[in-house]
């Protein structure tokens, strides 16, 4: 039998890995599709709209899955961490607070007039709206970043009989890891829309879509992904800088070192031996790591030695690792070849289309995958140095937990098929139903701003 | 920065406040979900266009509600739902499950909607019933008792025709014809088992605890607060004529069950609220007890002060670009 804190444990993660996958698409795409209207404002070509209809179809039922998964987020701190609240709810609380507000009540409030109000207000207040669904979904990340921020790297508090008191909130919402994570994060979500975008519009091509549209979106997709990727991988080294700094044990975990030593290699890969505290089957190539994490050949890496009973468990940190940095280099390349072809020769070859249908779901792995770093890699701490996870966990008992943890696994595992059945049978059915005549480019006129009827 | 007691009283009032708003608007959605109709495909698409822009921004009352007591009165918060884990895991899933169907029946392969309407139905109802479990079991201190569990079962089943009845209500104002006829006599049903249910509660709730007891029956209390029976009773004498009577010519006074119903919502949280301030759990702890750092607080309700009205701006514009009788919902 499990007990409650491992379940709980399970039962947070499975729950808020299910929520981020529909943020993490929503928070970009949201702005995507302010792009489709806004062009189409600008320019009164039907292809836009034809765009912002079918993209906008697609994040209303992401939407929705990210509102609701997210409300059972809101609860899991009581029910499931009460004495996360207890301790730290001082911080936390305000955060959580603001994040309702000032992002929640404004996406959702604007959300009904982007959906359903095009015909009942101005074709510049609906624009607006977009814009502001847009915003207010950023702004949440935002908060919650601040807040998950926070519990890596606490500052701007001070205890009190075992509570932490706010002293200053700026330093506490901008916390060392703060500006570095939701910059990553930003643009996490980023790749995994345009990856999405790009995936479904070459489902379309590929299942013989003739229209405008869809090439248009694919190359849209494909310009944001070749920015971005890159600007990751540089993002995503000065993370790492920050973490080096400020949670050493991390660095040490996803790294795979166990001793102090100079001049360590960039493993490849490895089989991390917790009971042994080596690595099996070491790929390497040597000074490298060094060189990233202390911009000299022969700099010296703490190892795990040094936290001996305080730091994370090795392998999940370090495979999850290996996994997001994989994927991002994958989609840097598969970006850049896609997009020079699509430049060179004006349409992509069937292998790269497919390619990059494989790729549709790719943001998602590697945002989970960074989540775990982050998330195990503060183990056993839950806010770092302020209190462990052990002691946050509740003593409801484990049959109910377990129990509830079922009924969650599986929900989430019918809501996800559901999803991924219907957005491709979105994609079908667009390619089937939705069609172009010559004649609707020649009537548009810029600045006309009238809707296409189906 | 503000002192603690004050700040205690301002965000229980704001809690309060957001529970009768989340009670009152997603009670509407709920109970519209409630009475979907499985055989009628024309009706039940009316029906779910009715709220389709609004339901979200509903739900958004429970998370700010549920976050207030989780910042306010984090102890409060623990106690709560530690009692009431496995409601809160139910009502949290069919919240879930009902969400998505509304957009799932919209846009999954044309053979699901069906399916997907059910799953709205069922979803809302055990949404409904859940809620007013967890209220029965909160009225009853979190006991063990077979009393405590029949209680809540009896609240249960009240609060789902509490939210049907204004359901009813809202699509009496936003509908026509046949559908509008139909919601009438929806209205007539729920609205009886509801003024049953207030009525049971109502005498329950003194007779199980003495200490409201003691609120309602001690003089000159029960001079300042007998208002708030009669007026509950007189609006539901009132909704009963207003139900008969429709529909009129032209429409007239289509929105008056709906008032009718937002004002007993009204009175009914009042008096629950009544009997048990200053307790946030029954008999347990006070909002005194439990309130977070003034620190905290002070931060927290600076931004409220200047978000809220402008929550109520941007709500109001969205009613008002909906305004009036349900058109079909089109996605563009
Ligand atoms: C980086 C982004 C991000 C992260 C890490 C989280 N969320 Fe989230 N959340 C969003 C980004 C987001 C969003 C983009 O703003 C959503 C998705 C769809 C939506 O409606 O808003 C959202 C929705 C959403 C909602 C529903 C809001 C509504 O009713 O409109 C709640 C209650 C939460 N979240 C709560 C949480 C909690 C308690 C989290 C952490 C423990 C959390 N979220 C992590
Ligand atoms: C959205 C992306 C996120 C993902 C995918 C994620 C994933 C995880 C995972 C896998 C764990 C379990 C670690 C372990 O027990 O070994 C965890 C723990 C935790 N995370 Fe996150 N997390 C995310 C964001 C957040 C945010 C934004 C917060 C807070 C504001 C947060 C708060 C917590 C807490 C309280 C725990 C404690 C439970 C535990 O350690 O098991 N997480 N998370
Ligand atoms: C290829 C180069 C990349 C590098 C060097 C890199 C580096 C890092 C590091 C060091 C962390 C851990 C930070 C910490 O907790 O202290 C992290 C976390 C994370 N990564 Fe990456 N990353 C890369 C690519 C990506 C890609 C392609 C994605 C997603 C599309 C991604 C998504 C995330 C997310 C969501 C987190 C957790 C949130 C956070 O801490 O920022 N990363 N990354």
């Amino acid at each position: 039998m499990l007990e409650t804190l491992m379940l709980s444990r399970i039962q947070f993660a499975a729950n808020i890995s299910f929520h981020i996958l529909f943020p993490t698409i929503t928070i970009a795409l949201s702005w995507f599709i302010f792009f489709f209207k806004w062009r189409f404002d600008q320019t009164g070509e039907p292809v836009w709209m034809r765009a912002y209809r079918f993209w906008v179809k697609v994040f209303a039922l992401t939407f929705a899955l990210g509102v609701v998964s997210g409300i059972t987020m809101s609860f899991q701190f009581g029910t499931n961490w009460p004495k996360f609240m207890e301790t730290v709810g001082n911080i936390a609380g305000p955060l959580l607070g603001y994040e309702v507000l000032t992002a929640f009540f404004l996406e959702a409030g604007f959300l009904g007039i982007m959906l359903f109000g095009i015909n009942r207000v101005s074709p510049r207040i609906h624009t607006l709206s977009t814009l502001i669904v847009a915003f207010g979904t950023t702004l949440s990340a935002f908060w919650i970043l601040a807040l998950n921020s926070w519990m890596q790297t606490p500052q701007g508090y001070e205890m009190r009989d075992g509570i932490a008191f706010p002293i200053d909130w700026f330093a506490i919402i901008f916390n060392p890891s703060f500006p570095y994570r939701l910059i990553h994060m930003m643009i996490a979500s980023g790749l995994t829309a345009a990856f999405f975008v790009a995936g479904i519009s070459a489902y379309r091509l590929l299942k013989g879509d003739n229209k405008q549209a869809p090439k248009l979106t694919l190359k849209i997709a494909l310009t944001v992904a070749s920015l971005l990727a890159p600007t990751q991988i540089f993002i995503g080294d000065m993370h790492g800088l920050n973490t080096l700094e400020h949670q050493p044990q991390k660095i040490a975990a996803m790294e795979g070192i166990w001793h102090t030593e100079k001049g360590v290699p960039l493993l490849l890969f490895a089989v991390p031996d917790e009971a042994e505290k080596t690595n099996h089957l070491e790929i390497g190539i040597p000074k490298v790591a060094s060189i990233i994490l202390t911009h000299s050949f022969n700099g010296e890496l703490k190892g795990l030695n040094e936290f001996l009973g305080n730091h994370p468990p090795v392998a999940p940190v370090f495979y999850a690792f290996r996994i997001m940095v994989g994927l991002g280099i994958l989609m840097l390349t598969i970006a850049w070849v896609s997009r020079f072809q699509l430049w060179r020769k004006k349409f992509l070859s069937t292998w790269l289309l497919k390619f990059l249908v494989i790729m549709t779901f790719s943001g998602w792995i590697a945002t989970l995958a960074g989540w775990y770093v982050t998330e195990i890699g503060r183990q056993p701490w839950l806010v770092t140095g302020v209190l462990t996870v052990k002691d946050a966990a509740t003593d409801i008992a484990p049959e109910n937990v377990g129990l509830s943890l079922i009924l969650y696994l599986i929900l989430y595992v019918v809501l996800l098929v559901a999803y991924l059945h219907t957005i491709f049978t979105m994609a079908i059915r667009a390619v089937e139903i939705e069609e172009i005549t010559d004649d609707e480019r020649v009537l548009s006129t810029v600045g006309n701003h009238m809707t296409v009827k189906r | 920065m503000f002192e603690i007691n004050t700040l205690a009283i301002v965000f229980a009032s704001l809690m309060a406040f957001s529970v009768l708003l989340y009670a009152i608007l997603d009670g509407y959605d709920l109970g519209v979900g409630i009475l979907l109709p499985l055989e009628s495909k024309d009706d039940s698409d009316t029906m779910i266009a009715s709220i389709g822009p609004f339901w979200d921004a509903n739900e958004t009352w429970l998370v700010l509600a549920v976050g207030l007591l989780l910042i306010a009165f984090p102890v409060a918060h623990s106690h709560v739902f530690k009692e009431l884990y496995l409601p809160t895991a139910i009502l949290l899933i069919s919240l879930v499950l009902r969400g998505v169907a509304f957009d799932f029946r919209a846009k999954a392969a044309f053979s699901h909607k069906p399916t997907w309407n059910r799953v709205f139905k069922v979803g809302s109802l055990l949404a409904a019933l859940s809620q007013g479990y967890m209220l029965g079991m909160y009225v009853m201190g979190f006991e063990n008792t077979f009393a405590a569990y029949s209680f809540s079962l009896l609240s249960a089943f009240g609060v789902a025709a509490a939210y049907s009845y204004i359901g009813a209500c809202w699509l009496i104002m936003k509908t026509t014809g046949q559908l509008q006829a139909q919601a009438i006599n929806w209205a007539l049903k729920s609205g009886g088992i509801c003024f049953l249910g207030v009525i049971a509660v109502s005498f329950v709730n003194p007779l199980i605890n003495s200490e409201v007891y003691q609120k309602w029956f001690s003089w000159p209390n029960t001079l300042l607060i007998l208002p708030v029976p009669l007026l509950c009773f007189a609006l539901f004498v009132f909704s009963y004529i207003q139900l008969r009577q429709l529909p009129k010519v032209n429409d007239k006074g289509c929105w008056r069950p709906f008032v009718a119903a937002v004002l007993i919502f009204f009175l009914c949280f009042f008096g629950l609220a009544f009997s048990f301030f200053p307790y946030i759990v029954p008999d347990k702890l006070t909002i005194w007890e439990t309130a977070a750092a003034p620190e905290s607080l002070s931060f927290l309700l600076w931004g409220t002060i200047v978000v809220v009205p402008v929550i109520f701006c941007y709500t109001a514009f969205s009613y008002r670009v909906f305004w009036g009788k349900v058109e079909e919902l089109r996605y563009h």
